[in-house]
C-alpha cells in the first residue's frame, strides 16, 4: 500500500517547497498526491534489488573547464532583472532574525 | 560533588580554494571587488544557466585529501543540497553527499608532549554562497553574489577532539597544510577558512555520545574558543537541571559572545539531496594521484626539523618560521643567497612577528624579496646600519617592499664612517660632560651608556655604536692617564 | 525526390539565390501571423523590430557571402523557454512574465549565426509542464486543424505556428514528448534528438536529465537542416556531446532510399494496445507496411517496461523540477508578490502567486519524493526502473535499427477536457516518455487524418546517436504516406512570393 499522506505532511512539504496553500488547496493537493502515489506504487511490481540507480544516461565523465577567467562584469545586465535592487545588490526582506 | 564532564567536538571546516575562477563558471574570485561585479548567469542563478566544473578545483581537493591520508573515491559525483536562502542564488548548493572525492583520512595534531590523531570522515567539494549585508536603516538585507560559486572544500572530522586547544591545534594544522600545498590562503578574517563546531558533552567515563549541537558563524580563533566554552557550559547546565539538549544549529554572535538557536518552522532542515543531473560524474585518473603524491611539498613539521639539523636553528625559531609557508620560503631563499641562517632567522622571528602584531598584518601575507633581504643583512653585517636604522629599513622592506639601499639613501640612514667627525664629537661630548667623565674614572660603568647615547644623538643616530664605544673608551683612557 | 515547394529549405534557397529578399520572407511570415494569430494564438511575443533589423543584416551578409547556410534569412519561431538575449522569455508563466534574459541560449545563438530570423516566441505549457498548452498563463493555443482542439504540448505554440504556416520551422523542447506529441496533434514533423545533442545552456530547465531541444517543421529535410545547425558540442553544457557525425545530415535526409533491404524495424506490441484510437493504430501499421514494402524486416516484439514508464518519468521529472524551479523566488528576476511580511512569506507568496496549478502540483510531488524518508522508496526506485528500461531498449536495438509506434494514443483532444484528471493526462504520454528516460532520439511525423480531420502521427525511435537511421526511414515514409500534401495548411508564408 502506498504511503498515506497526512495534512501535516502536505504542510511540511509546502514549507520545503516555499508554497503557500490554503486549507482547501492543501486538501486538494493531498488528494491528488495520494492518487499519484497510489499510482506510482506500480513500480513495486519491479524487482530492482540488484539494479544500480541510473542518474546519468551516458557514462560520460570529466567534463572540465580550465581555470581561466572568462567572466566580464555583467552586473548591470544581470541586476536589471531584479524586482528590487539597491546599491548594486539584490534587495531582500531582512534575513537577520529570520535565520 | 559535581559530576565531571568531557567535551566531545567534531569540526566541519570550509576552506576556500585559491583558484583564479569559480568552481562552475569563469568568473574571477578576487576578494574585495565591488558588489556583484564578478557574476555571470551561472553564479547568479539565471534561468537556463548550467555549471561546468573547474579542473583545478578537483586537483586542489585531491591534493588536500592525499595530505590528509584519505581514501580517494576515484568515481565521485556532485549532488544538489536544496534550501531557500537569499545568499544562494539557485536555492540549492552544488555539493557532494553520496560520493565525496575523499573519505576516511586522519590528521596528526600536536597534543601535550606528543601528537594525537584526529580522524577525517570526509573531504568534499562544493560552491560557496554569496554574502548578505544587513541594511539597518531600510530594514532589509542586500545580496552580493561575488562569492557565490567560489570553490570550497569541506573537511569533516570525526568527533575526536576534547578541548578548545585541540580544536585550535587541528585548525592550525589544516591551515598550514593548505598553505604549503598552495591551495588556499586560509585567512579566517576574510572568511577563506571557516569552521562549524559540533559539540556534545558527556560524563567522564561514559561510552555514549551526548546530543550534539552545531555552531555556525565562527570567524576567529577567539570566537571558536569562546563558543566552545560557552556551549559546553550551556549544555552542562541543561544536563544538571535535568533538561534535554536539543539537536539543533546555533548561530554564534561575536558581539554578544553567545549563541542562539536557529530553529524555526520555516527552517525545517530537509536538504533533499539528489545527484545533480547537470554535472556528469568525475573520474580521478590514477596519474593525478601519482603525480600529486610525488609533487607533495615538504610540510611544516618536516621543514622545521630540517632547519634545526641543516641550519642549526633552535626548535622554537624553526617552528615559528615554518608556521607560515611564505616565511619559511623567504627564510630558505635568503639563506641560500646569504648563507647566514641565524641572522636571517632572527629578523624573521623577531621583527617580523613584532611588526605583524603591532601593525595588524596577517603573517601569511608578509613578503620580502630574498635579494633585498640579502642586501639588508649585508648592510647590517658590515656596519652600515646600526640597530635603530636597521629596524627602520626592515620595516620599510616588509611593509612597503622598499629596496634597502634606496631607502637608506633616501632617508640618510647609512652609518657615518668619518672617524674625524666621530673623534671630534666624542671630544665635544666629553668636554661637555666633565661630571660624567669624573664618575666614570671613579668606576661608575653606568655613565658609559649615557655618554654613548649623547654621541649617538649628536651624530643623529648615524654612527656605528661599536665604533662610538671604541672611540669613547680610547678617549676616556687617554683622559685617565 | 519529393517536391518541396513549401519548405524552409526551398525558401532558404530562393533567398540565397536572391530571388526573394529576407525582408519579403519576414513580411510574409508576419502577414500570415496577423491572419492566423487571432484564432490560433501560437505566439506570446512577436519580435518585429528585432526581425527586421536582423533581416537587413542577414540580407547584407548573404550578399557579402558571410551567410551561406541553408536557413540564412529563413523566419523561425522559438519556444518561450529558450533564452533570447534582450527578448522577453516567459516560460508561459506569470513568474517570468516580464523576464528579459541577459544572455542567449546556445541553441538560439547557433540559429542566429546561421542567419535564421526569429519572428516570435511561442506559447507553451507553463515551464513545459503539460500536454496541451492549456497550462500557459497567457491563454491557450488552438489547433490550426480544428480550433476546438488543443495543439498538444508543451511545445504547442511552436507546432501550431508551423501547422498554420506562420513559419516553416520552429524550435521546441522535449522532456517527455513535448515536441513529438504536439507535432503529432498538429500534423507536423518534430524531432527530439539524442540527449546531449543540442546544448541545454539557456534552455530554462524543467527536468535536466530529460530536457532536449529539437526542430519542428513541415518535413524531414527541414528538420534535418535545423538539427545540423543545432547539434554542436557546447562548453557551457557539461552534458553536451560531440555530434560531428551529423554533419551532412541535411542532404542525407532529403533523399529517400529506394530500398530498405536489411533495415530492421521493431514494433513494441505494447504500442499497439487496444486503448489506442483505431486510426492511430492503423497509421502505425500502415507505416510499418510501407517500410516492409521497401524491403525492411518488420517484427513485433515486447517492450515490457512500457507499463512502468509513466510512474518512472513523473517521479524523476517532478523531483528534478522541484529543484530546478527553486531559483524562482522573487529575488533575482521575475515575479515578486506585492505584499509580504518577512523573507519566508515573500518566498511563499511570490511562488504561490507566480506559479500555476500544474507547476505547483509537480513541485509538491517532486519535493515529497526527494524528502527524507521517501527518497529511496520513490526517487531511487525510479532511477532503478530507468536503468531497467535502458537495458530493455539496449536489447531491442541489438535486434532492430529503429522502433515504430504512435506518438500519442489519440489525436488532439478538445480544449478543456484534459486538465480535470492529471493522471489521465499523464497517461497520454505513455509512448513518448520512455524515449526521454533512455536518452534516445524520437521523431514524430504525420500519417493522414482521422474522421474529424485531425492529424494522426506516428513515431520513429532510434538508438542513441542513430538519428541517421531515423531520417533514413522517415524520408521513405514521407514519400509513401497518404495525402502527403494536405498536412500543411494550404496557404502559408511562402505563398505569393517568388512563385
Amino acid at each position: 500500500m502506498a504511503e498515506k499522506l497526512s495534512m501535516d505532511t502536505i504542510q511540511d512539504i509546502a514549507i520545503l517547497a516555499k508554497l503557500e496553500l490554503s486549507e482547501e488547496e492543501a486538501k486538494k493537493a493531498k488528494q491528488e498526491m495520494q492518487k499519484m502515489l497510489d499510482y506510482v506504487e506500480k513500480l513495486n511490481e519491479l524487482d530492482t534489488g540488484s539494479v544500480e540507480p541510473m542518474s546519468h544516461i551516458f557514462s560520460v565523465s570529466n567534463v572540465f573547464r580550465e581555470d581561466v577567467v572568462t567572466g566580464t562584469d555583467m552586473r548591470d545586465a544581470i541586476l536589471s532583472s531584479a524586482p528590487h535592487q539597491k546599491d548594486g545588490q539584490y534587495e531582500v526582506p531582512k534575513t537577520i532574525g529570520e535565520a | 560533588m559535581g559530576k565531571q564532564y568531557e567535551t566531545v567536538i567534531g569540526l566541519e571546516v570550509h576552506i576556500e580554494l585559491s583558484t583564479k575562477t569559480k568552481i562552475f563558471c569563469g568568473c574571477a574570485t578576487t576578494f574585495g571587488k565591488g558588489a556583484n561585479t564578478q557574476i555571470c548567469p551561472v553564479c547568479a542563478g539565471m534561468p537556463g544557466a548550467l555549471p561546468v566544473l573547474n579542473r583545478q578545483v578537483v586537483r586542489y581537493a585531491l591534493a588536500m585529501g592525499l595530505a590528509l591520508n584519505c581514501h580517494v573515491n576515484q568515481l565521485c559525483k556532485f549532488d544538489r543540497k536544496n534550501y531557500f536562502y537569499p545568499d544562494n542564488p539557485q536555492n540549492y548548493q552544488i555539493s557532494q553527499l553520496y560520493l565525496p572525492i575523499c573519505q576516511d583520512g586522519y590528521l596528526e595534531i600536536p597534543a601535550g608532549a606528543g601528537t594525537k590523531k584526529v580522524r577525517i570522515h570526509e573531504l568534499h567539494m562544493e560552491e560557496d554562497a554569496g554574502k548578505l549585508i544587513h541594511d539597518e536603516w531600510a530594514d532589509c538585507s542586500l545580496a552580493d553574489f561575488n562569492r557565490s560559486g567560489v570553490p570550497l572544500i569541506e573537511i569533516v572530522s570525526e568527533p575526536d577532539m576534547r578541548s578548545a586547544d585541540e580544536v585550535i591545534a587541528y585548525l592550525e594544522q589544516l591551515r598550514k597544510i593548505a598553505q604549503y600545498l598552495g591551495i588556499s590562503d586560509c585567512r579566517l578574517q576574510e572568511g577563506s577558512m571557516r569552521a562549524d563546531v559540533n559539540l556534545s558533552v558527556r560524563e567522564v567515563g561514559s561510552s555514549v555520545f551526548g546530543t550534539r549541537t552545531e555552531m555556525k558563524n565562527l570567524n576567529s580563533f577567539k570566537a571558536i574558543m569562546h563558543a566552545i566554552e560557552g556551549e559546553r557550559e550551556r549544555q552542562i547546565e541543561l544536563l544538571e537541571e535535568g533538561k534535554a539538549i536539543i539537536q539543533e544549529t546555533r548561530r554564534w554572535d561575536d558581539n554578544k559572545e553567545s549563541s542562539r538557536s536557529m530553529r524555526s518552522k520555516e527552517d525545517a532542515k530537509d536538504y533533499r539531496y539528489f545527484p545533480d543531473p547537470d554535472l556528469p560524474p568525475v573520474h580521478i585518473p590514477d596519474a593525478w594521484i601519482t603525480e600529486l603524491r610525488e609533487k607533495q611539498p615538504e610540510f611544516a613539521e618536516h621543514r622545521a626539523s630540517r632547519y634545526q639539523a641543516e641550519f642549526g636553528l633552535s626548535e622554537s625559531d624553526a617552528r615559528q618560521i615554518t608556521e607560515y609557508k611564505n616565511l619559511a620560503d623567504i627564510f630558505e631563499k635568503t639563506v641560500k643567497l646569504s648563507g647566514n641562517a641565524r641572522k636571517t632567522a632572527n629578523w624573521l622571528t623577531g621583527e617580523t612577528f613584532r611588526l605583524a602584531r603591532e601593525k595588524g598584518i596577517a603573517l601569511e601575507s608578509v613578503s620580502i624579496i630574498p635579494k633585498d633581504f640579502l642586501t639588508f643583512l649585508g648592510e647590517v653585517e658590515n656596519g652600515n646600519l646600526n640597530n635603530q636604522a636597521a629596524k627602520k629599513v626592515f620595516e620599510a622592506m616588509l611593509l612597503e617592499g622598499c629596496e634597502p639601499l634606496a631607502y637608506m639613501q633616501e632617508h640618510q640612514l647609512k652609518t657615518v664612517r668619518d672617524t674625524g667627525l666621530l673623534e671630534k664629537t666624542v671630544q665635544d661630548v666629553l668636554a661637555q660632560n666633565p661630571k660624567a667623565v669624573e664618575e666614570f674614572s671613579q668606576g661608575k660603568e653606568k655613565v658609559f651608556g649615557f655618554l654613548v647615547g649623547n654621541v649617538m644623538r649628536q651624530m643623529r643616530g648615524k654612527a656605528a655604536p661599536d665604533e662610538v664605544g671604541k672611540m669613547l673608551r680610547e678617549k676616556l683612557a687617554e683622559l685617565a692617564k | 525526390m519529393t517536391e518541396r515547394k513549401q519548405s524552409a529549405l526551398s525558401l532558404g534557397e530562393k533567398i540565397r539565390r536572391q530571388e526573394i529578399r529576407v525582408k519579403e520572407a519576414v513580411d510574409a511570415a508576419y502577414q500570415k501571423i496577423s491572419e492566423s494569430e487571432p484564432q490560433i494564438h501560437a505566439f506570446l511575443t512577436l519580435t518585429e523590430e528585432y526581425a527586421y533589423r536582423r533581416a537587413e543584416e542577414v540580407q547584407k551578409g548573404i550578399q557579402e557571402g558571410r551567410y551561406t547556410g541553408p536557413l540564412a534569412g529563413v523566419p523561425i519561431a522559438v519556444k518561450d523557454n529558450i533564452c533570447t538575449a534582450g527578448i522577453r522569455t516567459t516560460c508561459a508563466s506569470k513568474m517570468l512574465g516580464d523576464f528579459v534574459p541577459p544572455y542567449s541560449a546556445t541553441a538560439f545563438s547557433l540559429l542566429e549565426e546561421a542567419g535564421a530570423i526569429l519572428v516570435g516566441k511561442t506559447n507553451m505549457d507553463e515551464f513545459a509542464m503539460g500536454s496541451t498548452t492549456e497550462t500557459s498563463a497567457f491563454g491557450v493555443t488552438r489547433n490550426p486543424h480544428n480550433p476546438e482542439h488543443v495543439p498538444g504540448g508543451s511545445s504547442g505554440g511552436s507546432c501550431a505556428a508551423v501547422a498554420a504556416g506562420e513559419t516553416f520551422l520552429a524550435v521546441g523542447s522535449d522532456t517527455g514528448g513535448s515536441i513529438r506529441q504536439p507535432s503529432s496533434y498538429c500534423g507536423v514533423t518534430g524531432l527530439k534528438p539524442t540527449y546531449g545533442t543540442v546544448s541545454r545552456s539557456g534552455l530554462i530547465a524543467y527536468a535536466s536529465s530529460l530536457d532536449q531541444i529539437g526542430p519542428i517543421g513541415t518535413n524531414i529535410a527541414d528538420c534535418a537542416a535545423m538539427l545540423e545547425i543545432l547539434a554542436k558540442q557546447d562548453a557551457a553544457d557539461s552534458t553536451s556531446m560531440d555530434r560531428s557525425d551529423l554533419v551532412g545530415i541535411t542532404q542525407a535526409a532529403a533523399r529517400a532510399d529506394e530500398s530498405l533491404k536489411g533495415f530492421r524495424v521493431g514494433i513494441p506490441q505494447e504500442y499497439l494496445s487496444s486503448q489506442i484510437q483505431p486510426q492511430v493504430r492503423d497509421a502505425v501499421e500502415a507505416a510499418a507496411k510501407a517500410l516492409a514494402e521497401r524491403g525492411a524486416e518488420v517484427e513485433i516484439f515486447s517492450l515490457s517496461m512500457t507499463d512502468y514508464v509513466i510512474p518512472t518519468y513523473y517521479l524523476i521529472a517532478c523531483a528534478e523540477a522541484s529543484s530546478n524551479l527553486e531559483r524562482f523566488d522573487g529575488v533575482k528576476y521575475g515575479y515578486r508578490a506585492a505584499a509580504y511580511k518577512g523573507l519566508h512569506e515573500m518566498y511563499k507568496k511570490s511562488r504561490s502567486e507566480g506559479f500555476g496549478e500544474e507547476v505547483k502540483r509537480r513541485i509538491m510531488l517532486g519535493t515529497f519524493v526527494l524528502s527524507s524518508g521517501y527518497y529511496d522508496a520513490y526517487y531511487l526506485k525510479a532511477l532503478r526502473a530507468k536503468a531497467l528500461l535502458k537495458k530493455e531498449f539496449d536489447e531491442a536495438f541489438a535486434k532492430y535499427d529503429i522502433l515504430i509506434g504512435p506518438a500519442a494514443p489519440t489525436t488532439a483532444p478538445k480544449i478543456g477536457t484534459s486538465l480535470q484528471d492529471p493522471i489521465l493526462m499523464y497517461l497520454s504520454d505513455i509512448y513518448t516518455v520512455a524515449v526521454n528516460l533512455a536518452g534516445l532520439p524520437g521523431l514524430s511525423m504525420p500519417w493522414g487524418k482521422d474522421e474529424n480531420g485531425l492529424p494522426v502521427g506516428i513515431q520513429l525511435i532510434g538508438d542513441c546517436f542513430q538519428e541517421r537511421k531515423l531520417f533514413r526511414a522517415a524520408a521513405c515514409l514521407e514519400e509513401d504516406r497518404p495525402s502527403a500534401k494536405n498536412t500543411v495548411s494550404e496557404k502559408s508564408a511562402c505563398d505569393g512570393i517568388g512563385r
